[in-house]
């Protein structure tokens, strides 16, 4: 297998676009994590 | 339940890896469009979890229309936005493929716009349930969902229908295709199918759990009307 721009471009995205979700799913655990905190603090 | 998250976060991981060894070593290199081909074992298993998920939606959006259950609802949301994530890959990784191929990046054909449209359909979908408010909305975006589903057919047989740029389908089409390349095929399609899968899960989990935050929220608004809910 030769290094080719558009096949490293094409699986390079694939998987910025998995991780960037995934990063949305942590961070929204983590504030609800927070949350939870909070409102067993009350 | 608790232990067979991190088993099965460890044996996707094990398959992702070897799906990936699979497509860019293991399966053999395409005579015309050379390595750049390799994309294909990206692409088509992303589109073909992308419809799967987009079923998955359907069908618990008639379950909620005629039951009415939150699991239900929460399902349908859940895989609606795992589904675009999917599309979005493969609505990404398709004008990659077609620029060193067709030497343009996009053409408005049958399968490339209606592949757009499903995902428009489906965005706004996400939209309806992140901005609408009121006891609606699951009804409002089940319906949608309905309507969304219909496309999907649509965007897989177009090819067979219509005169497009896009190259027939693999399977199913009357194509023929080496057997080490579908063998990387389908190992690629498992692993994100397994992906996909576990994503959903945690995606359900952290739904679940906001709502049982929203209720805690609400019913504490309503023992103390006085303080302001966050």
């Amino acid at each position: 297998m030769s290094g080719n721009p558009y096949l490293f471009a094409a699986y390079a995205v694939t998987w910025i676009i998995h991780i960037a979700y995934l990063g949305t799913i942590v961070s929204r655990y983590s504030r609800l994590q927070r949350e939870i905190e909070a409102l067993k603090k009350k | 339940m608790k232990k067979a998250f991190p088993i099965l976060g460890v044996l996707t991981a094990i398959l992702l890896s070897y799906a990936l060894y699979m497509a860019l070593i293991g399966a053999p290199t395409e005579q015309t469009m050379g390595d750049v081909q390799r994309i294909f074992y990206y692409h088509v298993p992303s589109a073909w979890t992308a419809f799967i998920l987009f079923f998955v939606n359907f069908g618990a959006s008639v379950v909620y229309l005629i039951k009415r259950k939150p699991a239900a609802d929460i399902v349908a949301l859940v895989s609606a936005e795992v589904g675009v994530v999917f599309c979005t890959v493969v609505l990404i990784t398709g004008p990659i493929w077609a620029r060193p191929v067709w030497g343009i990046w996009w053409t408005w054909d049958m399968r490339l716009t209606s592949t757009l449209v499903l995902w428009l359909i489906y965005v706004s979908y996400l939209f309806l349930r992140r901005f609408s408010s009121g006891g609606q909305t699951p009804t409002l975006a089940a319906a949608l969902a309905v309507l969304g589903a219909l496309c999907v057919p649509f965007v897989y047989f177009s090819i067979w229908f219509f005169r497009t740029q896009h190259p027939q389908p693999v399977m199913g089409g009357g194509g023929s295709i080496d057997p080490r390349m579908l063998h990387a095929l389908l190992i690629n399609w498992l692993a994100f199918s397994c992906f996909a899968f576990l994503v959903c899960w945690s995606r359900y989990r952290l739904e679940k759990l906001q709502r049982d935050v929203d209720q805690a929220h609400a019913l504490e608004s309503l023992l103390d009307p006085h303080r302001s809910v966050p």
